[in-house]
């Protein structure tokens, strides 16, 4: 590896003239590396289609008829055979699994069982505030850990290590609710410093929204914190064990320069990985978190759906949800390969 | 920690860590852990009510007495009876369903490593489509379809760390099913069974290990939140997690034991797991599982 602090005999222009180069790839690289993205978002879209099929099959399985469920007890034969019929529920399996997928495809998701609302509003205004929030805890959480995981990985096994390993161990083992109540306790039964059920996120007011989203933004940063800051640490370590490392201590480069220049970019694969994953489970783990604070999002929509058993609004969701976190997977993926050009070549 | 050990300029610590013995942390977590077990098996003996007894003469959410050792819950019913039946639920369906889930995903990632081919790509796809599935989700989509029934839950919970276990063990699987001694038992004529568990299982325990303690923290983390959200195990039984649940009113009474027993129960319990994994995890260089998983 080029040393790329050293001073070469180039003038600075050229040199600017190299790195624009570099950064933009040449022909065949850019073309490979399409190729690779647009495999993997097809992959992607592949799985969405096989996940489709997991919620239609799971839902469709559901106990009782929708019919039955939609007219309530009093319905006589004659209207349940009616409904069956414009709502299509005499065809196959398989056909209503397309006839499903078409109407979601061009945005006609339904209207909710259990009080009639069209689907597309309520999830849509929801998942805006599940997005706030995810948003919320991931501005917070990031910079957090990876200076966190850093820091452990420039001095492994001292104090500062040993303390940060300690409290992440303990947050990796405790439950999300568990985190969520003692913080609760703490911060709003005792000190009464933040609500614990907090309003809707206005963008009008911002700031005093902040204020009352902090105890549920507070829980989700607790639980990605410690992942993220374990993964980061290892990536780093990872590379620091490597012989060019060694090297360029030998040389006498500085610390920190060895870290920030020579080792992060090789760590930045596995981190941009890990962080996407937080990320997707940022977004499941709100389930959790909405309930215990009882907040209008997505995850506290689909337990809801799940409890009133209101099958429509159960696949939207999920098929919402799932959307996200292929979404994530696959960013998680072409930034690992943007960031490790040795991935570009595998296979 | 484990990665430690290996950084280029402590070669001192490589050699004081070079005999295997459980430190203090690590002996601490298997006193968790059996003692987990042992209320397992014998929780149910020690309690001083029934499961749904209330009580004589108590009201909700009583401080501690000598009667009732942790005070008593939201319907007069003693807290820590309901925390050592509890433990035989929690702990119980949690190992049920790890085991059950290492069952299924190493026979279906050893078999993958070892048929290649076409079964490989498939089980490859299948994994990576689970994978992409938010597990809770998934959790949520089965119980709104089956119920949470006692065995829905185990075999949910099992085929969520299945499709992770697989991912893992085709990964370990494929070193070992390259290795001479897989290759002799083939030429041998040994039948695909006989490879996978006689020649292939053994080598793959050690890594396994610490997956398994890491999906054992997951399935009890799991299994209380599927209780805390009012879908796990149902009442009247009742596990940590729906104890935690049923009590939050607790909390505004002033009455923070009934839910933090079960809830730091809890707590102790994974902390406990994951101390042992740490400590195997030290003993085999870096785990297979944190590259994984998160």
């Amino acid at each position: 590896m080029r040393n790329p602090g050293k001073k070469t005999g180039l003038t600075k222009r050229v040199r600017r003239q190299r790195g624009a180069r570099c950064a933009l790839l040449g022909t065949w690289e850019q073309e490979a590396l399409f190729k690779l993205i647009a495999k993997r978002l097809f992959v992607g879209l592949i799985t969405l289609l096989a996940i489709s099929v997991i919620v239609f099959a799971g839902t469709e399985i559901l106990p009782g008829d929708v019919a039955q469920a939609v007219l309530g007890q009093a319905a006589t034969e004659e209207t349940l055979a009616a409904l069956r019929a414009t709502l299509g529920l005499n065809e196959p399996a398989y056909v209503r699994y397309f006839i499903w997928l078409g109407k979601f495809l061009t945005g006609d998701l339904g209207v909710a069982l259990t009080n009639g609302m069209p689907l597309d509003g309520i999830v849509g205004q929801r998942l805006t505030n599940t997005i706030y929030l995810a948003l919320y805890a991931a501005v917070v959480a990031l910079p957090l850990a990876l200076g966190l995981g850093l820091l452990s990985a420039a001095w492994p096994e001292s104090t500062f290590d040993r303390v940060v390993s300690s409290v992440t161990v303990f947050f990796i083992s405790i439950p999300d609710f568990v985190i969520a109540l003692i913080l609760v306790l703490i911060f709003a039964v005792e000190l009464g410093w933040f609500p614990s059920i907090n309003p809707r996120p206005r963008w009008s007011d911002f700031f005093p929204t902040l204020g009352a989203m902090f105890l549920p933004m507070l829980t989700l940063v607790l639980s990605v914190l410690a992942h993220i800051i374990r993964m980061t640490r290892a990536a780093v370590l990872d590379v620091l064990k490597q012989a060019y490392i060694e090297m360029a201590l030998l040389k006498g480069v500085r610390k920190s320069r060895i870290i920030l220049k020579h080792a992060i970019p090789n760590a930045l694969g596995p981190i941009v990985n890990v962080i996407a994953l937080n990320l997707g489970y940022l977004i499941s783990g709100v389930v959790i978190v909405e309930v215990v604070f009882s907040y209008p999002g997505l995850g506290r929509l689909m337990v809801d759906s799940v409890v009133f058993r209101d099958v429509p609004q159960i696949q939207v969701v999920a098929m919402v949800f799932c959307a996200f976190y292929v979404s994530l997977n696959i960013l998680a993926d072409v930034g690992a390969i943007m960031a490790n050009p040795r991935l570009r070549y595998a296979k | 920690m484990s990665e430690t050990a290996a950084v280029t300029r402590a070669p001192r610590k490589r050699s004081k860590r070079a005999r295997p013995r459980l430190d203090f942390w690590a002996w601490l977590g298997v006193c968790i852990v059996l003692t987990g077990l042992f209320l397992v098996v014998f929780g149910p003996y020690l309690a001083p009510y029934q499961v749904g007894q209330i009580v004589p003469g108590a009201t909700q959410f009583m401080p501690p007495s000598s009667e009732t050792l942790m005070g008593t819950d939201i319907l007069g019913r003693d807290v820590f009876t309901r925390l050592l039946y509890g433990a035989r639920l929690t702990v119980g369906v949690a190992l049920a369903a790890t085991i059950l889930g290492f069952l299924l995903g190493m026979a279906v990632g050893f078999s993958a490593a070892e048929i290649r081919g076409r079964y490989d790509d498939f089980v490859t796809w299948l994994i990576d489509v689970f994978l992409s599935f938010p597990p809770i989700l998934l959790a949520l989509i089965v119980i709104a379809a089956l119920s949470s029934d006692l065995w829905v839950l185990i075999c949910t919970i099992a085929v969520i760390h299945s499709s992770r276990v697989a991912r893992i063990g085709r990964a370990v699987a494929m070193n070992v099913a390259a290795l001479e001694f897989v290759e002799v038992a083939r030429a041998r004529g040994e039948n695909l069974l006989s490879i996978l568990v006689r020649e292939i299982w053994p080598s793959t325990i050690r890594p396994l290990a610490v997956e398994f303690g890491l999906r054992m923290t997951y399935s009890i983390l799991f299994l209380s939140s599927l209780s805390f959200l009012g879908l796990g195990i149902q009442p009247p039984d009742a596990d940590w997690g729906s104890m935690v649940k049923e009590n939050l009113n607790g909390i505004q009474t002033g009455a923070y034991l009934s839910v933090l027993a079960p809830a730091f129960a809890i707590a102790i319990l994974t902390v406990g797991v994951n101390l042992i994994v740490d400590w195997l995890g030290s003993q085999s260089g870096r785990s297979i599982s944190e590259e994984l998983t998160k």
